[in-house]
């Protein structure tokens, strides 16, 4: 029987994603597991597996274009089986397909001397039914009369988090779909194959008016829409306050190069060390690693640290998870290994969500001073500006020393100024010191 | 509070009323020199004298017809039935003129009756004098239909059906009389008619539950907890009018259902409440609403067969674990 190729959900806030390229071209074989396509996400390009054996006879939704989660965007059926009132259940605004439909090559007509197994087929329920209240139809093929059977609650909340129910075993009598399945399946992510990034052909336009700049429009990527989906809804509800300080940083480079002189393999950052401290500091001050859930604040045990990286068409923060508990050169490492393949966009999704504090560092472009925008829901993120040498004032003399500015963005829902101060002191009082990671 | 017995909460609620407002009379076999068949109504009679407490022959179209002439003329009858098997006999007068009064007459005639006695299963009295009637009565538009499951419930649901200016049927489970628990001492204690009351809170499960059916289904929940399933239980104290919005949203948190009763399982109470879940709450459903009903059969007079014809803990805690997915 046919199965249609819906949207799937591949990362925890994806809406709608965009095909970056189809492995399988019309009339090529289908077998169950195999990867159908690749598919960019808000966050990264993730390979899509067939869920279905057969032909893949149809394809709706072309490379470069987007469809919401659920939509119908392929058919897989075997090769002569009728699948029109499959496409009927497609949107019309879907590109080609009144071309595409005349051009297939296998009859798509029923009365066009249906072949034996389009008979089986039409037997087993061919024709999937709805499910949900007429909303976006989820397919069909469970049960042995080809419905799915689903309690109502269970349907509406795949309908509602854009999960193809013929994903999911059902555990109630009969193989019956229940609300605890599709709790199942919302807390398991889907496993995130590593595909190579490919170059996304894009549209790009160039206008040119008298008088005016020329300019030139590019489709917002799937990145960038949700990059300005996440800072709205940042600094529109989240009262942000900044605290600034500079640090001397002359101990903190010694140990570095130090540390590097002993073992070069370890490639110690500045930024490693950031790392370091700011998760002991963070533990010296749970008040600060903590967010504001609305109706209760949350305060973690450990310091999960998002370390923005920025890539190709936008930037993303990979997560050293409990980098309280975490060496040095355990933090260097993984922070190499993180940014790395955040670059080449193969990080899962479970990598770059839930930090409990955020740092974004500037320095190496340059930048002084700047303030970041916390990433909800954390509670603060500490934005990291170039060292360089600046003449300051020491036992009544003036002296060079290496001086960081760094600025905390802190939201006031759950920090106060105060709060924020002392550590942001602690954390100072360590970086210059760093003697005390020891002690 | 005081611990008092259902039997003693209901007589403090006539006796009350008796005293708080003079249109109120009682009237049945019985009720004045015997100190009524189950003595609700003992010393009554003897507190409030032969005007206002009525023996009646054994004539129940009789006095129910009497009873809606008094409360057209502006008197507030309160008609007992010695049990409601015998309201048979009167239910002419109860929904052909009774519940129909008000709408006949143009609003002309309200009727502030109250048909009361015992109903539901008894102790081995077989087919006849063991039954629960009340989809019957609940049936009919114009009528009222309250059934109590506690001491406190029977005495401030019983002084607001004698309040209530429409014709009500309250169904006293005749097994319950002795049932004790605490009750308000303020005389204005009143419960109000169609607000349904959460016996228990509860998370995973709503069990619906009136009448007989209360306490068993209080106890198949702390069963269950045990079990790890948490059950809310919800009686409607009123079957008319019925307080769903109290039972959906219920079920829009737990999404599962089981609706206990004595009563026969075709047509009756529990198919309405089932069918307005499925109206009102189709999407919020995980499992489909299980019923645990009387047998279809008329009661039985063997012991062991009448015991097997009336839902137990057992039977509802099964229902439970089968809309709980759990075995």
């Amino acid at each position: 029987m046919a199965t249609k190729v819906i949207m799937p959900k591949l990362s925890p806030t994806m809406e709608e994603g965009q095909i970056s390229r189809w492995l399988k071209k019309e009339g090529d074989k289908v077998s169950m597991g195999e990867p159908l396509a690749e598919i960019d996400t808000d966050k990264a390009t993730m390979e899509m597996q067939a869920l279905g054996n057969g032909v893949l006879r149809k394809i709706l939704i072309n490379e470069g274009q987007s469809a919401p989660l659920g939509q119908l965007i392929a058919v897989i059926a075997e090769p002569d089986e009728d699948i029109a009132s499959v496409l009927s259940e497609a949107p019309a605004s879907q590109p080609q397909e009144q071309k595409k439909q005349e051009q297939a090559p296998a009859p798509e007509q029923p009365q066009a001397q249906p072949q034996p197994q389009a008979k089986a087929a039409a037997a087993t329920g061919a024709v999937p039914s709805r499910v949900d209240n007429g909303r976006q139809p989820q397919p069909a093929a469970i049960s042995d009369s080809g419905r799915v059977i689903v309690s109502p609650l269970a349907a509406r909340m795949a309908a509602e988090a854009g999960i193809d129910l013929r994903s999911l075993q059902g555990s109630g009598p009969g193989g019956r779909i229940i609300k605890k399945d599709i709790e199942a399946a919302l807390t398991q992510p889907k496993p995130a194959p590593a595909a190579p990034a490919y170059p996304r052909i894009v549209e790009t336009t160039r206008f040119q008016q008298a008088g005016a700049s020329a300019y030139r429009d590019e489709p917002a990527t799937q990145i960038r829409q949700t990059i300005a989906k996440r800072l709205v809804t940042s600094l529109g509800p989240v009262p942000h306050f900044f605290l600034t300080t500079d640090i001397e940083m002359d101990r903190a480079a010694e140990m570095r190069r130090g540390i590097n002189a002993l073992d070069p393999d370890l490639k110690i950052s500045i930024n490693d060390v950031i790392i370091k401290v700011t998760a002991a500091a963070l533990i010296q001050h749970p008040e600060v690693n903590a967010s504001f859930q609305e109706k209760f604040v949350r305060y973690y045990e450990h310091a999960d640290i998002g370390v923005a990286v920025a890539i190709e068409d936008g930037l993303i923060t990979p997560v050293v998870r409990a980098a309280d508990q975490k060496s040095l050169s355990q933090i260097a490492a993984e922070v190499r290994e993180l940014a790395e393949r955040a670059r080449s966009k193969r990080l899962k999704p479970e990598e770059y969500t839930g930090a409990t504090f955020s740092i974004s560092n500037l320095g190496m472009f340059g930048i002084d001073e700047f303030t970041a925008v916390i990433n909800p829901p954390e509670g603060a993120i500490l934005a990291v500006g170039a060292m360089t040498p600046k003449p300051v004032v020491r036992d009544n003399e003036i002296v060079i020393r290496q001086i960081m500015r760094v600025t905390m963005s802190c939201d006031h829902r759950v920090i106060d100024g105060a709060t924020g101060a002392k550590f942001l002191q602690t954390f100072k009082k360590i970086l210059e010191n760093p003697l005390y990671l020891v002690v | 509070m005081s611990t008092i017995t259902i039997r003693e909460a209901l007589n403090q609620a006539l006796r009350e009323e008796l005293a708080r407002d003079e249109t109120v009379f009682l009237m049945g076999e019985e009720v004045a020199e015997y100190d009524g068949a189950y003595k609700v109504t003992k010393g009554l009679l003897h507190e409030f004298g032969s005007k206002r407490v009525i023996d009646t022959p054994i004539t129940e179209l009789g006095f129910a017809g009497l009873g809606v002439g008094a409360a057209m003329a502006g008197l507030r009858p309160v008609i007992e039935f010695m049990t409601f098997n015998f309201s048979i006999l009167a239910t002419d007068q109860i929904i052909n003129s009774a519940a129909k009064m008000l709408y006949m007459s143009g609003g002309q005639f309200k009727i502030p009756i109250v048909f009361r006695g015992p109903g539901g299963s008894a102790f081995q009295v077989s087919s006849q004098h063991s039954q629960a009637l009340e989809s019957w009565y609940a049936y009919f538009p114009g009528l009222k239909v309250v059934m109590p499951s506690t001491p406190a419930d029977a005495k401030g649901l019983l002084k607001s059906s004698i309040r209530d200016d429409d014709p009500v049927i309250f169904i006293e489970q005749e097994r319950m009389y002795g049932n004790k628990g605490e009750v308000p001492d303020d005389p204005d204690f009143t419960v109000p008619l169609g607000v349904a009351d959460v016996k228990r809170e509860g998370k995973d499960v709503t069990i619906v539950a009136r009448s007989l059916m209360v306490p068993l289904a209080l106890k198949a929940a702390e069963t269950l907890e045990q079990q790890g399933v948490s059950c809310e239980v919800i009686d409607p104290r009123t079957i008319r009018p019925l307080d769903i919005d109290t039972i959906v949203e219920s079920v829009k948190k737990t999404n599962r259902v089981v609706i206990a009763e004595e009563s026969h399982p075709h047509f009756g109470v529990s198919a309405e409440i089932s069918a307005e879940i499925m109206e009102r709450a189709f999407d919020y459903l995980d499992a489909p609403v299980k019923r645990v009903s009387g047998a279809d059969v008329p009661m039985p007079y063997a012991k062991n067969l009448e015991n097997l014809a009336i839902p137990d803990v057992n039977r509802i805690v099964a229902a439970v674990r089968e809309v709980a997915y759990l075995d």
